[in-house]
């Protein structure tokens, strides 16, 4: 396999292993919990160099992934002690133990190879470069195969657990009277996004983790409001986002993390703008539609008044509209327009007549 | 540890509490209105205004990339504040999606930037990181005059940022315009983030807003006397911050003050006179 094809397979599955908890993340008002954690994690990575001097031992794994565990024990503690509100205590706990990672890298590592930067931006270009060797067999990058156990175990537990998280995630108080534990989910989410930080950051450093676990999620929340397709739209966006800016990064010929995540970002713009649902353009559309079907309306209750009046030649008529009901004449053509498509008025020599659907309209229009 | 303090560090030392003055009393507001997160999102926000003002201007001057972060931080934050109003996304997750996507864009920007043939490599790893040694004299004078105009417009519209922050509802009954407050609230708190992400990076800028207040918040229940606790602990930690971190090469101030400041607030959640821990007990014996 080519370095190129290795570099791309590695970004989709990391960003498949970061949406499936990542959807769950945006549903439970947590999304944030991912940045936390996600930084957090370099305190326990540097604490356990510091034990077992070696860089490629399970231990810095596990290490990292208590970190993030106990970020959430001590934010959970800090907003159950009431003396702070959840997002103050989020915003206390990773910001201290980021510093303390990048403190003891700084003043006790300057001769080993853990970079700040690279914890925090990281490098899958260099993926590649690190083989799993097994038997003298080269079977892969080291990457890939992290992540992809990763990814394995994210998606067994979202499988297996799929109706508690979706339970506890959609009615909360449901789940508890049938004796479901809050606590259980809440902690087994944070676990998994602990797990999916630690294999990632290596890869893609902790704010694409960010952006891949929050953003391609949200973006299918706006398409859809069922929850196996939100995680479907999501993997599909994650996975096309990472395409898409590993592609872009190549030709830029720039940081492949940030193009990642800058695409993410255009995905949700174009999600937030066409969405069928809750699209700005759909709305807009919405809006206008619902502007001339009321003005087409008040055009009909007119008519209907003045039907079959000694004044319906005067009242009747377009031009007489922009007096009377002080619309522009651009508006009052277009509203005419409207009424003529939608065949509640017929129109002859200036005339406006309404149509049986159109009187029928203005009937209901003014029983309401 | 021997402190020798030459000009260099009282410079450093100034610029420091000036920033931990002013995002201190901003970062009260953030607290009470529960929306300390977003300091995170527009710290991280502003990265790509810092890469754009410099491919524009070919300029290192900071007040132009000053200027640059300032612009990319507001934009952030209405774009936060336009998708939780418009769309089904809650603001946890419009942050998120902000402060990493805009970060992303701040990180291609930089890593184009740095492999332009008239860029130094230095400038990415300060502002994520922040360095104290960096500031110059004329940087403090910028930081002083920003955070001036800041404290000055906070004390102007203190009555309407209280009322608002307490109790929007009844704000808008006295005919206070609650959305522009609110804007205007932020944009003091932009400015506020982006006068410290020289010294103190974008990652950990966020910290320099709540924990101050927060730690405030611990020692009084109101609103004035936490604004002046506040920016008394964000600008002692400053100090002390800088100290710390000037008397070690190579050690980045960001992180430093952090830490300082983490110290502070266990102090004062354990201490503090309303609400702490240890006259919790008292009074409950």
């Amino acid at each position: 396999m080519s370095d190129q094809l290795e570099i791309a397979i590695i970004a989709c599955m990391v960003s498949s292993a970061c949406v499936l908890p990542g959807v769950f993340l945006v549903l439970r008002r947590v999304a944030l919990m991912s940045d936390a954690i996600s930084h957090a994690i370099l305190l326990g990575i540097v604490a356990m160099f510091f034990w077992t001097k070696n860089l490629q031992s399970l231990w810095l794994m596990a290490g990292a992934t208590g970190a993030g565990i106990l970020t959430v024990m001590l934010t959970e503690a800090l907003i159950n002690s009431r003396k702070l509100k959840k997002d103050a205590a989020i915003g206390l706990v990773f910001p201290l133990f980021f510093s303390l990672g990048v403190l003891g890298i700084t003043m006790f590592a300057g001769n080993i190879h853990i970079d700040t930067d690279a914890v925090l931006l990281g490098e899958i270009a260099f993926a590649p470069f690190n083989r799993l060797v097994i038997n003298g067999i080269d079977v892969g990058p080291m990457a890939m195969w992290m992540i992809g156990v990763t990814l394995v175990i994210n998606a067994s537990l979202v499988t297996l657990f799929y109706k508690e998280l979706k339970l506890m995630t959609f009615d909360s108080a449901l789940g508890k009277a049938l004796g479901f534990s809050q606590a259980l989910i809440h902690y087994g989410l944070m676990t998994m996004v602990s797990i999916t930080s630690v294999a990632a950051f290596d890869a893609v450093g902790s704010i694409l983790v960010v952006a891949l676990m929050i953003t391609p999620a949200a973006t299918a929340y706006l398409l859809t409001q069922r929850l196996p397709v939100m995680i479907g739209i999501g993997l599909a966006v994650g996975i096309l986002a990472s395409l898409l800016g590993y592609t872009a990064a190549y030709f830029l010929d720039a940081s492949i993390a940030g193009c990642i995540a800058a695409t993410t970002g255009i995905m949700f713009i174009l999600a937030l703008i066409f969405s069928p649902h809750h699209g700005l353009l759909m709305k807009f559309l919405l809006k206008q539609h619902q502007k001339q079907e009321f003005a087409a309306k008040m055009l009909v209750v007119q008519l209907l008044s003045h039907e079959n009046t000694s004044l319906e030649d005067q009242e009747n008529t377009v031009d007489h509209l922009e007096k009377h009901m002080n619309w522009h004449p651009e508006f009052a053509k277009k509203i005419t327009q409207f009424a003529l498509n939608e065949r509640l008025i017929s129109h002859s020599n200036g005339l406006l007549k309404l149509t049986e659907l159109g009187r029928e309209t203005a009937k209901a229009a003014l029983r309401m | 540890m021997n402190i020798v303090i030459d000009y260099t560090i009282w410079i450093m030392m100034i610029g420091t509490a000036v920033l931990g003055c002013v995002s201190g009393a901003l970062g009260s507001f953030a607290v009470l209105r529960k929306q300390s997160l977003l300091g995170d999102a527009i710290s991280h926000a502003a990265l790509p205004g810092i890469g754009i003002a410099f491919l524009i201007t070919q300029s290192k001057s900071a007040n132009i990339l000053l200027l640059g972060a300032f612009t990319a931080g507001l934009i952030g934050s209405i774009l936060v504040m336009l998708i939780v109003k418009n769309t089904v996304i809650k603001e946890d997750s419009a942050l998120g999606i902000i402060l990493s996507v805009f970060f992303g864009i701040g990180l291609v920007i930089l890593t184009m930037i740095q492999k332009m043939p008239n860029a130094s490599q230095s400038g990415l790893t300060t502002f994520l990181f922040g360095s104290a040694a960096t500031i110059l004299k004329d940087d403090i004078q910028t930081m002083a005059i920003i955070g001036a105009i800041a404290i000055i417009i906070l004390m102007m519209f203190w009555k309407q940022f209280k009322l608002i922050s307490f109790d929007p509802h009844f704000a808008a009954t006295q005919s206070i315009p609650v959305k522009k407050m609110e804007i205007l609230l932020t944009i003091l708190m932009v400015a506020a983030i982006v006068i410290g992400l020289q010294t103190v990076g974008v990652v950990l800028m966020s910290a320099m807003v709540i924990a101050p207040a927060a730690s405030a918040r611990q020692w009084t229940n109101r609103l004035g006397k936490m604004v002046i606790i506040s920016a008394l602990f964000g600008a002692v930690s400053g100090i002390v911050g800088v100290a710390i971190s000037a008397s070690y090469p190579k050690v980045p101030t960001g992180p430093i003050i952090v830490i300082v400041m983490s110290v502070i607030v266990v102090i004062s959640l354990m201490l503090g006179s309303a609400q702490g821990l240890l006259w919790e007990k008292v009074r409950k014996k």
